[in-house]
């Protein structure tokens, strides 16, 4: 396998796995615009996840499209880093795994977007736009959050305590990776460390960083338990169309 | 049976006539989806740029482009899927965007919010939140009116 179908996979099985989670909001969310905006959030993903896998299968060249990619895989061979696998629990911890994904991911898709690859650049450029409005609203939800009430802002200080650990992943880079992203860490600090500040959290003091998710080394647990509802169908009925 | 192709701009006229599946007021060629129109030997070439990555519409308007085009005689059609340049609502017509008004959708604009209520006409509006009823539009409100309204976003 080439490295650059295991990156195209890091690139589309994030936006697969975190596009499945926020999806799992969507009728049980705090209120219906919340409800709304999640389910919208996720369909953006999912089509991103659409575009990368696609061009992952193209590469690949063995008959697989995206949809076999995304649903006939275990565990061991997805790409995602281990932040997005990490279940939902409150509203505050999924707005703030959005939020530091959000970060991580516009400034990948904007290294992206000058890509020497047509396709990849063109992916990212398309991204890119809906990404924008992602981390936009993120931005501000982990703002008012934070910033609100003694309940909210505990929780979110919560979140951001139990989601730091997952946050090096982004950064470490090995051959498999499209660009250096030990890179982007400067700007994702500095969005990172505005937001904390306007939003009265403080930033935790450990470097621990959990890995293993985009190597595919070792997964935690909440992936096959997140697998085993996504691909139920495709799997029972391999030729189940809609 | 056509004996003729027929010419790229008869096309274009053809597809200004093709409805958009979730705003209908607005066809495809207003929402500036359309990217070219040729003829590749008997094939009739339309390029389509997606609006949102993941909008669910984007099969529906294949399948009616197709449609539409058979309907006027055309039998082989090729459909292509163009990312870059990104869709972006600067390619919304004048016209689309005047539909949009009158069908109640605030157009939008590059201030990143309605510039008034499409019910009343009033300023006074507030956002309820950046996501609608579809991944192209946000919901709003008239603080005057106290309606609710969707906003086409700005990208």
């Amino acid at each position: 396998m080439s490295d650059l179908f295991q990156s195209l996979l890091r690139m589309g099985d994030n936006t697969l796995i975190l596009g499945h989670r926020v999806s799992e909001w969507c009728g049980v969310a705090p209120v219906l615009e919340e409800d709304i905006a999640l389910a919208n959030t996720a369909l953006d993903m999912i089509g991103q996840t659409q575009l990368w896998l696609g061009l992952a299968a193209e590469v690949e060249d063995k008959g697989r499209d995206a949809d076999a990619l995304a649903f006939r895989r275990d565990v061991w061979d997805f790409r995602n880093l281990l932040m997005v696998e990490q279940p939902n629990r409150d509203f505050g911890h999924t707005m703030m795994r959005q939020f530091l994904f959000d970060a991580w991911h516009w400034q990948m898709l904007d290294a992206l977007k000058s890509s020497e690859h047509d396709q990849i650049a063109a992916i990212a450029e398309k991204s890119l736009k809906e990404v924008t409005y992602h981390l936009e609203r993120s931005s501000d939800t982990v703002i008012a959050l934070g910033d609100g009430t003694e309940e909210s802002h505990a929780r979110m200080q919560a979140a951001l305590d139990r989601l730091w650990p997952y946050v090096g992943e982004m950064f470490l880079t090995d051959a498999h990776d499209l660009i250096d992203v030990s890179a982007l860490r400067p700007a994702f600090d500095a969005r990172v460390n505005d937001v904390l500040s306007i939003s009265t959290l403080t930033h935790p003091q450990t470097d621990f960083t959990h890995k293993g998710g985009k190597t595919g080394a070792r997964h935690t647990e909440h992936l096959g338990h997140m697998l085993a509802a996504m691909q139920f169908l495709p799997r029972a009925y391999p030729d189940a169309k809609w | 049976m056509v004996t003729e192709k027929p010419s790229v701009d008869q096309v274009w006229q053809w597809l200004g006539d093709v409805p958009d599946p979730e705003i209908p007021v607005i066809s495809l060629v207003d929402l500036g989806i359309i990217r070219d129109v040729t003829w590749q030997g008997d094939v009739l070439e339309v390029t389509v740029t997606p609006t949102y990555s993941g909008c669910p519409a984007t099969r529906i308007i294949n399948l009616d482009i197709e449609t539409a085009l058979r309907d006027h005689g055309v039998e082989q059609i090729a459909l292509k899927r163009q990312l870059s340049p990104a869709w972006t609502t600067d390619w919304l017509s004048d016209s689309g965007k005047a539909k949009l008004e009158a069908y109640g959708i605030a157009p939008p604009q590059t201030a990143g919010g309605p510039s008034k209520c499409p019910r009343c006409q009033s300023v006074a509006v507030e956002k309820i939140s950046q996501f609608g009823s579809t991944p192209c539009k946000a919901q709003w409100r008239c603080t005057d009116c106290l309606e609710p309204f969707d906003y086409f976003k700005c990208i």
